[in-house]
């Protein structure tokens, strides 16, 4: 299997506080992995190094197949990479309505003056049509997504997510503030998109982890303290120690 | 097919409309062509009230729909108003100089023309010579590109420095006042070419024009300034209407969001910046040969606040709150400052609105912000809900058994 990410080596401090150290992390072009870790373990700090937001004071962040580092880069042009990330607390553009902000999601050039002279095409409208259909979001595509309930928004997220077809998805929490027919849709939505792309899968909840079926990576003080099958890391002795057992 | 993006397609009808009837209406009554019921003078303040519309719109597409608190926009209107003052002025000057030196024994050479114009202009500042910065102004094509050009890229050049360092927020609007306050700082000094305090004057007499009388010169740019304004409108509508618009309302609501959705948010502002500088600059262009003079105190940074003022009144967020703001406020403020206000005798005190129509202002500034964050505008919304109420997703009736609006269309 080829690996789209490689983190080695990473750390990050906060005014002396070592958020992340020597953490080193790998991903395959067509994986789920969900990671797990007690509050200030770094899973977010994580995110942030990835998706360039928090820059790391040593290490390296290898992407793709050109072994591009995604170090320099600016978060948008990451983005453009196919970095794709949803944040715990769901953020939508609330004074917009759902189509607008699927459409401002869709996979397209992303410069000023090409999309000051974007016209939504009739692919477009469709593939935001089919998007709507999957999160359940059909009937409320005119709607301000600021109108839509808790949840509808966290379904919002997960299709804008989708429409900008990344090749790594970076989800936060997705089932919280969910009801249990809800987390199984997104349960559904996440193992079909690992088929094709890398998924990770930060959560706090045994339970929804369980149901993805993957691979577990352990986060503790910043850096991997086990990896492997729920099974195989439940059973760690550290693991219990640290996180299962409080 | 549905479309995609809200239209604004009958606000943007109505508008024009208004417009149109506005100028026609005004244009019967004036005195250059009309039935001589509205003043010259009159004409002018109008002529200019739209100028300055067309400028709170600049202001709202930055501030409205990008979040960007620009406190600079006025300083590219009044750069605007410069560029083309330079023309006016040495143009002006040189029919002067080539009637008055015409009846000279010797026919005068080309530098004599020159001097003597040069003269005239600076004369004031104390110098007779042309600076650098007046090398195109016998040029009326040069100078116009100039009224597009200099505020242009006075702003993509700061914006690009304070863009890309991620300075945002009341920081730059602190940066943005700083620009202002320095340029008209620089304005005032009298050796910098362009006549320091004395500014340029003469504007209202347009080379060329001499013989036609100023009620109808008044008209002329009374209409062009409306045209201005509703070709400024309709190419901001299509500007905010498609993506664009959405990713700047997205940048304006969550800017860390849009760039991780790929967008380079900085580029973004940068061009929105550099572009409404322009839009500003043509607007300050239209406005100051209605106006006459330019002087550097029409750059201090209170004029980039007012604007604010005017959009936030208005109604941030929609063009046509930008209009109304700038129309409704600058109108009534003129009749307050004008001395035309009746004063209020309480007694024990006078209230003279030529002093406390700025007290008004804030105050009524301060409200609109706390109370009414739509603004004027936001009361077209009252209006549009009464018409045809939007009701998608409420409740149909009043208690909870009620059916929703799916269940009762079925």
């Amino acid at each position: 299997m080829t690996t789209l990410l490689e983190v080695s080596g990473v750390s990050v401090s906060f005014d002396g506080f070592r958020a992340i150290n020597n953490l080193s992390f790998q991903i395959g072009a067509a994986e789920m992995r969900a990671i797990i870790g007690p509050n200030g373990a770094g899973k977010t700090t994580f995110m942030d190094i990835v998706t360039g937001k928090t820059k790391p004071d040593e290490g390296r962040v290898i992407w793709g197949e050109r072994s591009l580092s995604l170090l320099g880069l600016s978060e948008a042009r990451i983005a453009r990479e196919g970095v794709g990330r949803k944040f715990q607390k769901p953020t939508v553009f609330e004074d917009q309505s759902v189509q607008e902000n699927l459409l401002m999601a869709l996979k397209d050039r992303r410069g000023p003056f090409s999309v000051l002279f974007y016209r939504p095409q009739r692919a477009h409208l469709a593939r935001v049509a089919e998007l709507a259909n999957e999160i359940g979001l059909s009937d409320q595509l005119r709607r301000k997504s600021g109108e839509l309930s808790h949840g509808q928004k966290q379904w919002l997220e997960i299709g804008m997510l989708l429409a900008q077809e990344p090749r790594l998805l970076l989800v936060d929490e997705p089932a919280a503030g969910m009801t249990p027919a809800e987390r199984e849709h997104t349960t559904s939505i996440l193992v079909e998109a690992a088929k094709t792309r890398a998924v990770v899968v930060v959560e706090h909840d045994m339970e929804f982890v369980r149901r993805l079926g993957c691979k577990v990576t352990v986060l503790h003080e910043g850096s991997v303290l086990a990896e492997g099958s729920l099974d195989h890391v439940t059973a760690n002795k550290e693991v219990i120690d640290v996180y299962l057992g409080r | 097919m549905q479309r995609a993006y809200q239209g604004r397609n009958r606000s943007t009808a109505i508008f024009l409309l208004l417009l149109a009837v506005f100028t026609l209406v005004v244009t019967l009554l004036s005195e250059g062509v009309g039935i001589g019921m509205v003043s010259t003078s009159f004409v002018k303040t109008l002529g200019k009230t739209l100028c300055l519309a067309l400028v709170a719109i600049s202001m709202d597409l930055v501030w409205g729909y990008a979040g960007i608190l620009s406190l600079g926009h006025f300083a590219f209107f009044g750069l605007g108003g410069y560029m083309i003052g330079m023309w006016l002025m040495y143009e002006r000057t040189r029919e002067i100089v080539v009637t008055s030196l015409a009846d000279a024994p010797i026919p005068p050479t080309a530098q004599e023309v020159s001097d003597a114009v040069a003269n005239q202009i600076f004369g004031v500042v104390g110098t007779a010579e042309f600076p650098l910065i007046w090398t195109f102004a016998d040029s009326l094509f040069a100078q116009l590109l100039l009224v597009v050009l200099v505020p242009g890229i006075l702003a993509g050049v700061f914006g690009w420095l304070a863009f890309r360092s991620r300075v945002a927020g009341v920081y730059l609007s602190i940066l943005t006042q700083a620009m202002t306050l320095a340029l008209s700082l620089y304005l005032f000094q009298n050796d910098n070419g362009l006549r320091g305090n004395n500014g340029l004057s003469g504007l209202q007499n347009i080379p060329g024009l001499t013989e036609v009388p100023q009620a109808l010169v008044s008209v002329w740019f009374f209409w062009g300034a409306a045209f201005a304004l509703a070709a400024g409108y309709l190419l901001s509508v299509w500007v905010v209407s498609g993506k664009f618009g959405s990713v700047l309302r997205g940048i304006r609501d969550d800017e860390a969001r849009v760039r991780f959705l790929g967008y380079p948010v900085e580029a973004y502002k940068l061009v929105l910046f550099a572009g409404t500088a322009c839009l500003a600059g043509i607007a300050g262009a239209l406005y100051y040969p209605q106006a006459g003079i330019i002087n550097p105190a029409e750059l201090a940074p209170i004029a980039s606040i007012y604007l604010a003022v005017w959009v936030a009144i208005g109604g941030r967020g929609r063009l046509y709150g930008a209009v109304i703001g700038a129309g409704f406020v600058s109108l009534v403020s003129s009749w307050f400052t004008g001395g035309q206000a009746p004063d209020v005798p309480l007694g024990f005190y006078t209230i003279k609105w030529v002093d406390w129509w700025l007290v008004v202002l804030g105050l009524s500034f301060v409200l609109v912000t706390l109370f009414a964050p739509k603004g004027i505008g936001g009361l077209f919304d009252l209006l549009e809900r009464r018409i045809a109420p939007d009701r998608h997703g409420a409740d149909l009736g009043p208690d909870q058994g009620a059916l929703r609006e799916k269940e009762a269309s079925e």
